[in-house]
């Protein structure tokens, strides 16, 4: 019994434990602390001289407001979430449903799915490269909103393909079980019982692509070049965004043009934010009413002590469970 | 459950479809698309899948193309030279070699720009990731949730902060803090051996190599914690507790029981946050200075792959024969070559490590 209450070794596992616990609360806060200062930070440029006639004056050579290039982005936008939005979607729905695992190991593997990796890890100026060189030139349609649009669309579709599969592979078993004995066809059953289980989740994943798109500077000088005003075409006309502001302006010898950089710094966190509140707020809504979205595993295992009786349902497939 | 769909297309949908008895014609319309819709979701599904990743094999196609004749001239030397002039405003002649067009005295060779590439990257990765699994561990194991849980929203904002956004504030108020407050303590103290050395004075304005890491690691750090965070809460409570009740420290627990049940997950998240990093454009064009060689000491200006490619393609486009833009495509083709070869090797790693929850009891 002595060896066990009093090992020679219990002072050092003590200090350990103690070292262990002040290093993650000290990594947590080296981390937190940037986080919060460059918010503060991009806040605190722009607030000391913010104007609000930014947002609906026209962007002149020597200064003026933001307008077209606010709007600019939110076209880019609505842009890539009608293109890369369906393909995406589509794509995530033919990975998580139309695509078998692998039988003997359960691992989800298959040339579609590496493909798909590579492609999320391609880098953006590389994508941007080639619009220019494909699309800009090869084309002929010069800078333009199309080259801008189909660019950022290759770029965000692997990320939105990757959470629509993702929160497809959490409808519980049981819902297309169900779908299936009353009858329903595969496809009906897809439409009315999975896909509208798994939509909070697909949301989410939309609206985060639409920050990334948001913010995505390097392809877009690429491919969009960059403008004052609003072009009327498609093609052949350079287009206007935010983020070339925040890099171009920021150094422009002229002091107001710095003013509008730090403006659409603090524009573009601000649509960061409020796309990332309401992902925010999709997901807890429909965690309030739906038994469908548990999103983590952890929560699972927390309903699962709380009240057993609902464990079967809330649990997609019991071998997960450690003691099943 | 999809091998089932066939036959079951063939059923009513409800008991309610026969007994009301529609006309027949519709129901056999309604039985046809009801039947048929599944291929419909197959079809466009397929479709949606197939059309990105040709557009990833154009792509690739269009960088091998475009970068063949620059391949063909640099040869080897693209790879390790330390030489990088593109001949333009010095009025040179063109020449040709092998039949390719290109600029007298134009030799491009690279390693100071894929040297500061993977340095950068490495310095990211090297401060991200002990700070994001600590990080990890006291959100999910040590804070209540009532304060974990707006942390935690705050490092996901952290990831959807545009590049562009954090490179401003990197070059106006981040890097020169540094510069100011932490490279001279560090620098003045540093012994002048091996590797240490390169942390000695000057330490410069606060644009370069050291600034750019740790800008690209507060980059990644989102991608490492948030991935370890939902790793972390997906190991079950019973052998921790188990072990807890062993006598196991929570030392010993996190590295005994916890780390090795998500080790794989967090390589995985730790080599695409590495490739995140490699690819990082605008915030490194802004913070590292963009200038062409490899620094003298870890604080001074440099570059990388894909800031080389940003800042150099207005100047290369004033090349006539198109050389320079080709040396481009071969510059991207070369960090498309390494970011791909990053993701391969994390789905390797994650494949032979098992899945998560391998190590104990898993399914």
């Amino acid at each position: 019994m002595t060896s066990l209450t009093a090992g020679p070794s219990t002072t050092r596992r003590r200090v350990s434990t103690i070292v262990w616990r002040v290093l993650t609360y000290l990594a947590l806060v080296l981390i937190m602390a940037p986080a919060a200062w460059l918010l503060i930070g991009v806040l605190g440029r722009a607030w000391s001289h913010w104007r609000w006639s930014v947002l609906w004056t026209q962007l002149t050579p020597t200064g003026g407001g933001l307008r077209d290039q606010i709007l600019g982005t939110l076209i880019l936008m609505v842009g890539v979430f009608i293109i890369a939005g369906t393909i995406g979607v589509l794509a995530g729905i033919h990975l998580a449903e139309f695509t078998r695992a692998h039988r003997a190991s359960g691992r989800l593997s298959g040339p579609l799915r590496t493909a798909s990796d590579i492609l999320s890890g391609f880098p953006s100026i590389v994508l941007g490269y080639v619009g220019y060189v494909a699309l800009v030139v090869g084309l002929h349609w010069g800078f333009s909103l199309l080259s801008a649009l189909i660019i950022l669309s290759i770029m965000v579709i692997p990320y939105i393909a990757k959470t629509t599969e993702n929160s497809l592979r959490q409808v519980p078993t049981g819902y297309r079980e169900g779908a299936e004995a009353l009858g329903m066809s595969a496809g009906y059953g897809l439409r009315k019982v999975v896909l509208k289980s798994a939509l909070p989740g697909i949301v989410t994943g939309l609206l985060l692509a639409l920050a990334i798109a948001c913010g995505e500077t390097a392809p877009l000088i690429y491919t969009a070049g960059f403008s004052n005003t609003l072009p009327h075409s498609l093609t052949h006309a350079q287009f206007p965004y935010l983020t070339y502001v925040v890099f171009q302006f920021y150094n422009d010898p002229s002091v107001q043009k710095h003013y509008l950089s730090y403006d659409a710094a603090l524009i573009l966190v601000v649509i960061v934010l409020l796309l990332l509140v309401s992902s925010r707020i999709v997901v807890s809504r429909t965690q309030r009413h739906s038994e469908s979205s548990r999103g983590k595993q952890g929560r699972i295992f927390g309903r699962f002590r709380q009240d057993p009786s609902r464990a079967p349902e809330a649990v997609p497939n019991a071998g997960d469970l450690p003691l099943a | 459950m999809a091998s089932v769909g066939g036959a079951a297309g063939r059923v009513p949908a409800t008991p309610h479809a026969e007994s009301v008895g529609k006309p027949p014609a519709p129901r056999r319309v309604a039985d046809f698309l009801r039947r048929n819709e599944e291929h419909a979701w197959r079809g466009t599904a397929w479709i949606a899948v197939v059309l990105p990743l040709a557009a990833l094999a154009f792509a690739v196609s269009v960088l091998a193309v475009k970068a063949w004749p620059a391949i063909r001239v640099n040869g080897w030397y693209f790879l390790y030279g330390r030489t990088w002039t593109d001949g333009i405003g010095a009025y040179g002649a063109t020449v040709h070699t092998d039949g390719v067009a290109h600029l007298q005295g134009a030799k491009f060779g690279a390693w100071a720009i894929i040297w500061g590439t993977v340095v950068s990257s490495l310095i990211a990765i090297v401060i991200a990731v002990p700070l994001s699994i600590g990080a990890a561990f006291a959100l999910t194991e040590r804070l209540p949730s009532w304060i974990s849980r707006p942390l935690g929203f705050t490092i996901e904002i952290l990831a959807g902060i545009p590049s562009v956004v954090i490179g401003l504030w990197g070059i106006l108020t981040f890097g020169p803090w540094l510069a100011k407050n932490v490279y001279p303590a560090i620098a003045d103290h540093m012994p002048n051996v091996p590797i240490l050395k390169y942390f000695r004075n000057p330490v410069g304005g606060g644009e370069g190599l050291l600034s750019a890491g740790i800008v690209l690691a507060l980059m990644i750090v989102p991608i490492i914690a948030s991935t370890t965070r939902d790793l972390f809460q997906q190991v079950p409570p019973l052998p921790k507790e188990g072990a807890s009740a062993l006598g196991m420290t929570d030392w010993e627990v996190a590295s005994k029981v916890t780390l090795p049940w998500v080790r794989s997950g967090i390589i995985g998240a730790t080599v695409l946050g590495l490739g995140r990093a490699l690819g990082e454009t605008i915030a490194v064009a802004m913070i590292g200075g963009a200038i062409l060689h490899i620094p003298p000491t870890v604080y001074l200006p440099f570059t990388t792959v894909a800031a080389t490619i940003l800042t150099q393609l207005d100047g290369a486009l004033t090349d006539g024969t198109g050389f320079a833009v080709a040396t481009l495509a071969e510059l991207a083709l070369v960090l498309a070559v390494i970011s791909v070869g990053v993701n391969l090797l994390a789905r390797l790693i994650i494949n032979r490590t098992g899945r998560v929850g391998a190590p104990v009891g898993g399914a």
